[in-house]
């Protein structure tokens, strides 16, 4: 099924590519996401089993998987609204549709394959897809934004690749050069730890470009500013959560090697720095899309803190890093109507929104309390935990500095939301502001309550698939 | 006879350092390019049809004609002046790629692995220290990408240090990644040379946070 589904999304995207009629190319994205979804269903339906070699359908693959195609869909709802609303020309609606097929097609196999020279290859695609998607715009900030990001993932992958090269050297002391993460894991006691120690030094660099963290994290936060808001929406949510399959599945390998202490050191510090950084960011970012972007290098901190700290962490961290997507996608999908609102995105520039479009500040405000991890949200739960988790491990000395940063990137937040929400904009006619449905925003009011619903009452299923993913990481001596 | 090509490779990084003018850090770019290719036909135990045309397209094809041939295309097409613009004077430069080396000669030495050849290790390891040097210090973005493909170079001699069993998967990777990377990185120079005036890292300053 999977070499069907990758034949059949990239023939779509190929049509789309050439296609110019309008019904054409919406129909084909509405074929894409029922391509998406009837293998979401069949990956489901076939859990634990393995297809072309390179494929697995385990649950951390699954439960990505299943994430990503309810992104999906109200991703291409308002890509849908963005084109018609810009009134953009055949070929860059069907340059841009074509990118975002390519971007979910190549995120979807990433999460799936089991051996990491695979993930690396389509974690390439993704930069190619993405690369587009940045470029939208095609002026003089969208062209910057799209060189960063494109030279620092070149860059990256090849650090990446520098570090599978390592992973053949440590792995041929075991007299075996299948580079599967089961292999790996068979063979954990065979891994010769000085190479060991250097393929996840590199792999860990290379997919932080993707993943959003110190020291790579630059990029991205380029990428999603200059992207158009559904697209960034992917790019802060769904291709981050590539980047964390890619390190968390090769972090299962190494955390059951000797070397557990030392890449929970390694991983640990990156997530502490990726905190620190966003929280100077966040002091003084006043662009609204950067700050959703800075305050993704927060939550990816926290999730990689969690898998640093084990225990209940790992379980915490992919819970988190899945109410994260559904929670920062819809405050990105409402980023547009702010936009289109008041035409600009400084927050100096905006104010009052609950004057012009109450059902899209309501979004603002109930994203804010999500991504805050205030209560009632979802990400309250998992944070929760992975604070726990923290606290179990003893590091106190880390936790306080953690919670202290947070309390600055709350407030910060906080500041510039009620700015955006509450006080009026100086000098901002509204007499032109645009009108906006408050159908636009069912989507987005969807997702959040799902991040709820998920994280207070999850469904056993949920939980399993949870559970499992985390499996086999070893529990650590609380 | 590997090592003397090696060793060519590595005074080619030094060549480098020193030099003034993109024109010649094309044809170095160019001539590293064949020594990878003798290196590796040397080092080939069998030789093998499809092995053979692979690393013909990959080393001669690739990376001694079709990228240098289109790093001088940029430069006439943008009109790029022929200056490198470091940075740092030549002489500093100089002094840091000797360090470079004899830092990673320093790192090869404590490890002790028969799998591995320390003098593919070193080499490798300074191309790809001396590549992300490269990008630190020039001013110009073509430059970037030069520092990029010497980066490159250096994991292919990585590759070769780790030994001929690497599997087809990883070999179509190193293609994918070549063709991928300077696909992008040519089109996107190209549509800079058009928006920017002067090609120049300063001119790519102005995403801010607000």
């Amino acid at each position: 099924m999977i070499g069907i589904y990758l034949i059949t999304a990239f023939a779509i995207a190929i049509i789309l590519f050439i296609s110019r009629a309008k019904w054409l190319v919406y129909s084909l994205a509405g074929l894409f996401l029922l391509l998406q979804s009837a293998f979401t269903i069949y990956a489901g339906a076939h859990h634990g089993s393995s297809e072309l070699i390179y494929f697995s359908f385990d649950s951390l693959g699954i439960i990505l998987l299943i994430t990503m195609s309810i992104i999906a869909v109200p991703s291409m709802i308002h890509s849908y609204i963005y084109i018609e609303n810009h009134k953009e020309n055949p070929q860059t609606r069907a340059i841009y549709l074509t990118s975002i097929v390519l971007l979910i097609t190549a995120i979807s196999a990433g999460y799936l394959s089991n051996h990491i020279a695979v993930t690396w290859i389509f974690t390439e695609i993704t930069t190619l897809s993405a690369s587009a998607l940045i470029y939208h715009h095609r002026n003089k900030l969208a062209l910057e934004g799209t060189w960063k990001y494109v030279f620092i993932c070149a860059i990256s992958i090849t650090f990446i690749f520098i570090g599978i090269l390592f992973l053949s050297l440590s792995l041929q002391h075991a007299g075996s050069d299948d580079l599967s993460f089961t292999n790996l894991l068979a063979r954990k006691a065979e891994l010769n730890p000085v190479w060991l120690r250097m393929a996840f030094l590199f792999i860990f660099t290379g997919f932080t470009a993707k993943l959003g963290l110190v020291p790579m994290f630059t990029a991205g936060i380029d990428a999603k500013d200059k992207a158009p808001a559904p697209a960034g929406a992917l790019l802060a949510t769904v291709l981050m959560n590539l980047g964390f399959v890619g390190i968390f599945r090769f972090y299962i390998v190494i955390a059951n090697t000797p070397l557990l202490h030392w890449a929970q050191l390694v991983v640990g510090t990156a997530a502490f720095l990726s905190i620190f950084v966003s929280a100077v960011y966040m002091l003084k970012v006043k662009n609204v899309k950067r700050m959703f972007a800075y305050s993704g290098i927060e939550h990816m901190g926290i999730v990689m803190l969690g898998v640093a700290a084990g225990g209940i962490g790992y379980y915490a961290a992919v819970l988190h890093i899945i109410l994260h997507a559904f929670v920062k996608s819809s405050l990105f999908f409402q980023y547009n109507q702010l936009y289109r609102v008041f035409q600009n995105k400084n927050i100096y520039h905006i104010g009052n929104y609950f004057k012009y479009n109450t059902t899209g500040a309501m979004v603002l405000l109930l994203g804010f309390i999500s991504a805050t991890a205030m209560p009632p949200s979802g990400l309250f739960v998992s944070e929760f935990l992975i604070f726990k988790s923290i606290f179990d491990q003893g590091q106190i000395l880390l936790l306080i500095p953690v919670l202290l940063l947070l309390t600055i990137i709350i407030w910060s937040f906080g500041k510039n939301i009620f700015k955006i929400l509450f006080v009026p904009a100086i000098g901002f006619d509204d007499s032109v502001a645009e009108k906006i449905s408050p159908w636009e925003s069912v989507t987005q009011f969807v997702l959040l309550v799902l991040a709820v619903y998920l994280g207070l009452n999850p469904p056993a299923v949920f939980v399993e698939l949870l559970k499992d993913s985390v499996s086999l990481l070893p529990t650590l001596p609380v | 006879m590997i090592h003397v090509l090696l060793i060519t490779f590595i005074i080619t990084l030094f060549y480098m350092a020193i030099a003034n003018r993109l024109m010649t850090y094309i044809k170095v770019l160019a001539l590293q390019g064949v020594l990878l290719f003798f290196v590796v036909f040397i080092q080939l135990s069998e030789i093998n049809t499809l092995n053979l045309v692979l690393i013909l397209l990959e080393t001669i094809v690739f990376k001694s004609l079709a990228v240098p041939i289109f790093l001088g295309y940029l430069l006439k097409r943008n009109n790029i002046t022929r200056e490198a613009e470091p940075f740092l004077p030549n002489f500093v430069s100089l002094v840091i790629t000797t360090v470079i080396v004899i830092i990673t000669i320093l790192i090869s030495n404590t490890i002790k692995d028969d799998n591995l050849d320390k003098i593919f290790f070193v080499v490798a390891l300074s191309t790809l220290f001396f590549g992300l040097y490269l990008i630190a210090t020039r001013r110009k973005i073509i430059t970037h990408v030069m520092g990029y493909m010497v980066i490159e170079n250096g994991v292919f001699v990585l590759s070769l240090a780790i030994g001929n069993e690497m599997p087809m998967l990883v070999n179509l990777g190193i293609m994918l990644d070549i063709f991928a990377s300077v696909l992008i990185l040519g089109i996107f120079l190209n549509k800079i040379g058009d928006v920017f005036k002067d090609v120049d890292v300063d001119q790519l300053s102005n995403l801010k946070d607000y």
